[in-house]
């Protein structure tokens, strides 16, 4: 047994301030308790510089700048300028007058959580808030129109609108948004559920592929992120975890190095961390790299990748705390007693986020007032964070919250670097203190995608139809580690099994198999696990599609028909891999020397599909030429930012196909930075073609969804230039050819 | 005491001689556009020019900078993000996170300039940056993008010198 790493996440939700719950899941309570919703309305940006707003996503200026306020984070997935869209569409303003305004969570929270939850995780962004933002732009938009009916005494149905202009046909007039703007603010809001939305199939803003909003600070070096943050008085924070998780800090010799330039002092962060402050952040790095500290690694200093893949190895076969998830028929039965056998072991491993930003935090505590400055994905986790940690009420903390340098799940529920930054700043009252982590640091206190393993078996009848199948996983748990409150059991742990279910609309198996047993065998170990873009499912999706290539080749199929033979009962994700194989030419002849493969699987409420083109040199050196992806996510609010998504999902996939892995040795992370962790570039980056296949009748996620098939199709693909499956990543250690 | 010439505005620094380039523009002269991503030159986040060549401001110590080196950060490649690069970048809308964009486009701007049409090879060769949101296809695009567009308007891809005033968050 290795002793646990204890953790703490964050989240706030419905009222509760909730301490020690899933982030993207948004899971149970651990403790709560009500909120102080005593600031009035008019102290939380109501009005601004005078001007009032119409209700809380949308305040339109005399100069009729249209202000929509944006509660979800931006981290380049695009959801800002898809929120805006949203309200634009139903509000009818003019796109052009367009700007957007973030809110904090402390305003969130004094306004009785007006703007709703403000997470952004789990690909939800768009859909789980759109329904409350749209009816937001059309409030506005009906008390614009009362306005200016009243104004002209003439009934609101003679009026029109387009585009910010108001019309009343019957007497020629007109007028702008900006003029009734502030009339309209008084006018009685119409109850937002009495309104009717608009048929997405008008849509003329939404669904629309318009350039993003926030492009231009991004071009120019001026956009300020967290990082970047100047706090007049600040002084700058270095630190150090122990590098075995699990181990604490015994002591550090501040004497050594309180003579270097800048330093302040060294501090003990809790019991596992120590930071250098310094008047800049280079010279806190130099400093603590030459202090001297003592560890205690405590039992996990002995524990490396080969003891855990033991320990995952026996849960492929353990009869003891196992979770059977699906038992529908007899599956062992039925692979038993079936005219052919298949089987495999597949394997994946720690994968760390890598943000482009570092993790960093600053923090400003006063007697009254604790400030911080926070990348985040989930603000309200942040101000839980900074309340909990600094010791002030919540009415007393505010969250600034800056556009992230990346996310990929790493800044949501786990906020440990803003309970870092609070306990470092405690130690300096009314000094604003900027901690950054170094790389290395990063890369080596992740919360890493879980490690797994895989056991399949497949029986195939005479006619080489696949009659049972039995998938069982072993690994790592995220719920476990994070939100236990949603395994009451301890260990029939069912996000594990993400893209295995049998229930419709999140991420549901697309494949009907009248045998089939999935089992999931929890193996936990002393390295901390979290969501990893597209969490489980892309884990589970190379299990799951990898080895259904092997089955169909074992039955002499043609790997799409043997997938569509299966799927007669989910049209959607059928219709999706249609796309994909139309598209990627599946069939059709190819250059001498490349290779096609192709897989589906759902997540987040999305369903995907890829054919992926590689070819492989004589030294075995791969070169993916071509992925084309499809997508149904229901409705698509900008189709040019979900095909920027899609790309990007590639680009995050392949490199955890073919470089991404983080080992353990010791007790901690052996990769530390970019040289031994490599990333994909763009020489290697394939042409991605995206086909969205919208069935407008649904709200499904873009941010990850379509991550979960691209390392599948390429190793289908490698599959078919060798003749050989590829069984483990990342495929840098496989010897392919 | 060290004086540098960054954007065409001269700067006296103060800062260990060994202090690397990158955070003394980060943290002396306080132009935040240029990131700290890696510190060992591998992702290019920090990328500058300096004499009209590339380099990864991070790996570079104050000591190599001469008081005569003309460095240009990204708030210094043009007025108004006027640049083609910086033009092909918004038109193909490039960035997501943006966080390595800054870098991205000095690179690109730097690749221009020597060589104003370049192959897809070259762009391979050339922009070796890492982007973890992945807008590598995009920036291909725009590469040429900003290509044909100086090519068309005659104009040489080189520098302005135009310094903003930094925005503080406070």
């Amino acid at each position: 047994m290795t002793a646990r790493i204890f953790t703490k996440t964050t989240n706030l939700s419905r009222r509760k301030f909730i301490i020690g719950s899933a982030a993207a899941a948004s899971g149970g309570l651990a403790l709560g308790f009500n909120l102080p919703f005593g600031v009035k309305p008019a102290e939380a940006q109501s009005i601004v510089d005078g001007v009032p707003e119409l209700n809380a996503w949308v305040l339109i200026k005399p100069d009729e700048t249209v202000v929509i306020r944006i509660a979800r984070s931006e981290m380049g997935q695009g959801t800002l300028t898809g929120l805006a869209q949203l309200v634009a569409e139903e509000l009818e303003c003019d796109w052009k007058n367009v700007t957007t305004d973030t809110i904090t969570p402390g305003v969130n929270l004094a306004r009785k959580r007006a703007w709703g939850e403000m997470g952004t995780g789990g690909s939800r962004g768009i859909r789980t808030s759109e329904d409350y933002v749209r009816r937001g732009g059309a409030t506005a938009r009906l008390m614009l129109l009362q306005a200016a009916a009243d104004d002209w005494k003439v009934p609101v149905s003679e009026l029109t609108v387009s585009s910010g202009v108001i019309s009343h046909a019957g007497s020629n007039r007109t007028v702008s948004y900006g003029k009734v703007a502030a009339a309209a603010s008084k006018v009685p809001a119409p109850d937002p559920k009495s309104i009717k939305l608009k048929n997405p199939k008008d849509w003329k803003i939404a669904g629309k592929p318009l350039k993003r909003l926030d492009t231009e600070g991004k071009l120019d070096g001026s956009l300020v992120y967290a990082i970047d943050v100047k706090v007049p008085g600040m002084l700058h924070a270095a630190i150090k975890d122990c590098p075995v998780f699990g181990g604490k800090l015994v002591s550090f010799d501040e004497a050594k190095i309180s003579r270097m330039p800048g330093v302040r002092r060294a501090v003990r962060v809790n019991e596992s961390a120590v930071a250098v402050v310094a008047d800049t952040w280079w010279r806190a790095k130099v400093a603590l790299d030459a202090l001297p500290i003592v560890w205690d690694e405590g039992p996990n200093a002995t524990r490396n990748s080969a003891q855990i893949a033991e320990q995952l190895k026996e849960g492929l076969t353990a009869t003891q705390q196992v979770y059977a998830f699906r038992n529908e028929g007899d599956a062992l039965k039925a692979i038993n007693g079936a005219a052919k056998k298949v089987e495999a072991v597949y394997s994946t491993p720690y994968l760390s986020h890598s943000t482009m930003e570092p993790m960093n935090c600053t923090v400003k505590l006063s007697a009254d007032k604790a400030e911080a400055w926070v990348p985040t994905q989930n603000a309200e986790a942040s101000l839980a964070a900074l309340s909990e940690q600094s010791g002030l009420p919540l009415n007393k903390c505010e969250v600034y919250r800056h556009v992230l340098g990346g996310g990929f799940g790493r800044r949501g529920g786990n906020q440990d670097y803003v309970r870092q930054a609070v306990n470092i700043a405690k130690q300096f009252p009314d000094v604003p203190i900027k901690l950054i982590w170094s790389r290395e640091e990063d890369m080596q206190h992740d919360f890493y995608r879980p490690i797994s393993q895989c056991r399949l078996s497949a029986g195939l009848d005479e006619s080489g139809k696949l009659v049972g199948l039995h998938v069982r996983v072993s690994g790592q748990s995220i719920n476990a580690l994070v939100n236990p409150s949603a395994i009451p059991e301890g260990y029939k742990d069912e996000r594990q099994l993400q893209g295995y279910t049998d229930k419709p609309g999140d991420a549901q198996l697309g494949y009907t198999v009248p045998n089939l047993l999935i089992e999931y065998a929890m193996r936990n170990t002393h390295v901390p696990v979290g969501p990893w873009r597209g969490v489980n499912t892309n884990q589970n999706g190379v299990y799951m599609e990898c080895f259904i290539e092997e089955v169909a080749r074992a039955a002499g199929a043609d790997s799409l028909e043997f997938r569509r033979a299966m799927m007669s009962k989910h049209p959607k994700h059928l219709a999706v891999l249609n796309a994909a194989a139309e598209k990627g030419n599946w069939g059709k002849p190819l250059p001498a020397g490349v290779h096609r493969g192709i897989a589906q699987f759902m997540g987040y409420g999305s369903y995907s599909a890829a054919v992926a083109e590689v070819s492989l040199a004589k030294d075995g050196k791969l070169k993916v030429h071509r992925l084309v992806l499809a997508l149904d996510c229901g409705h698509a609010v900008n189709p040019d930012q979900i095909a920027a998504q899609v790309e990007g999902s590639v680009a995050y996939g392949l490199t955890a196909a073919m470089y991404g892995e983080c080992t353990v040795d010791k007790g901690r992370i052996v990769e530390s930075n970019f040289h031994n962790h490599p990333i994909l570039r763009l020489a290697e980056m394939p042409k991605v073609e995206t086909v969205i296949v919208p069935s407008y009748d649904f709200w499904g996620g873009v941010g990850e969804p379509t991550i979960c098939v691209v390392s599948p199709a390429v190793m289908n693909a490698i599959h078919a230039a060798t003749g050989k499956p590829v069984r483990s990543l990342p495929l840098k250690n496989q010897k392919l050819v | 005491m060290a004086k540098l010439d960054i954007n065409g505005k001269t700067y006296d620094v103060q800062a260990e001689a060994d202090t690397p380039l990158l955070w003394v523009i980060r943290e002396q002269v306080g132009l935040t556009g240029t990131k700290y991503g890696c510190g060992i030159a591998q992702c290019g986040a920090c990328s500058v020019h300096i004499n009209g060549e590339v380099r990864r401001s991070c790996s570079m110590r104050l000591s190599d900078v001469k008081a005569t080196d003309k460095i240009i950060t990204i708030e210094g490649l043009s007025a108004n993000n006027s640049h083609p690069v910086q033009k092909a970048w918004a038109a193909v809308d490039v960035p997501q996170c943006g966080y390595c964009q800054s870098g991205q486009i000095m690179a690109a701007a730097a690749l221009l300039a020597k060589t104003p049409n370049p192959s897809d090879t070259d762009i391979d060769n050339a922009m070796t940056n890492i982007c973890r949101c992945g807008t590598y296809q995009r920036i291909r695009t725009a590469v040429h993008m900003a290509a044909d567009s100086a090519k068309r308007a005659g104009a040489q891809v080189a520098p302005v010198a135009a310094v903003k005033s930094q925005v503080e968050e406070i």
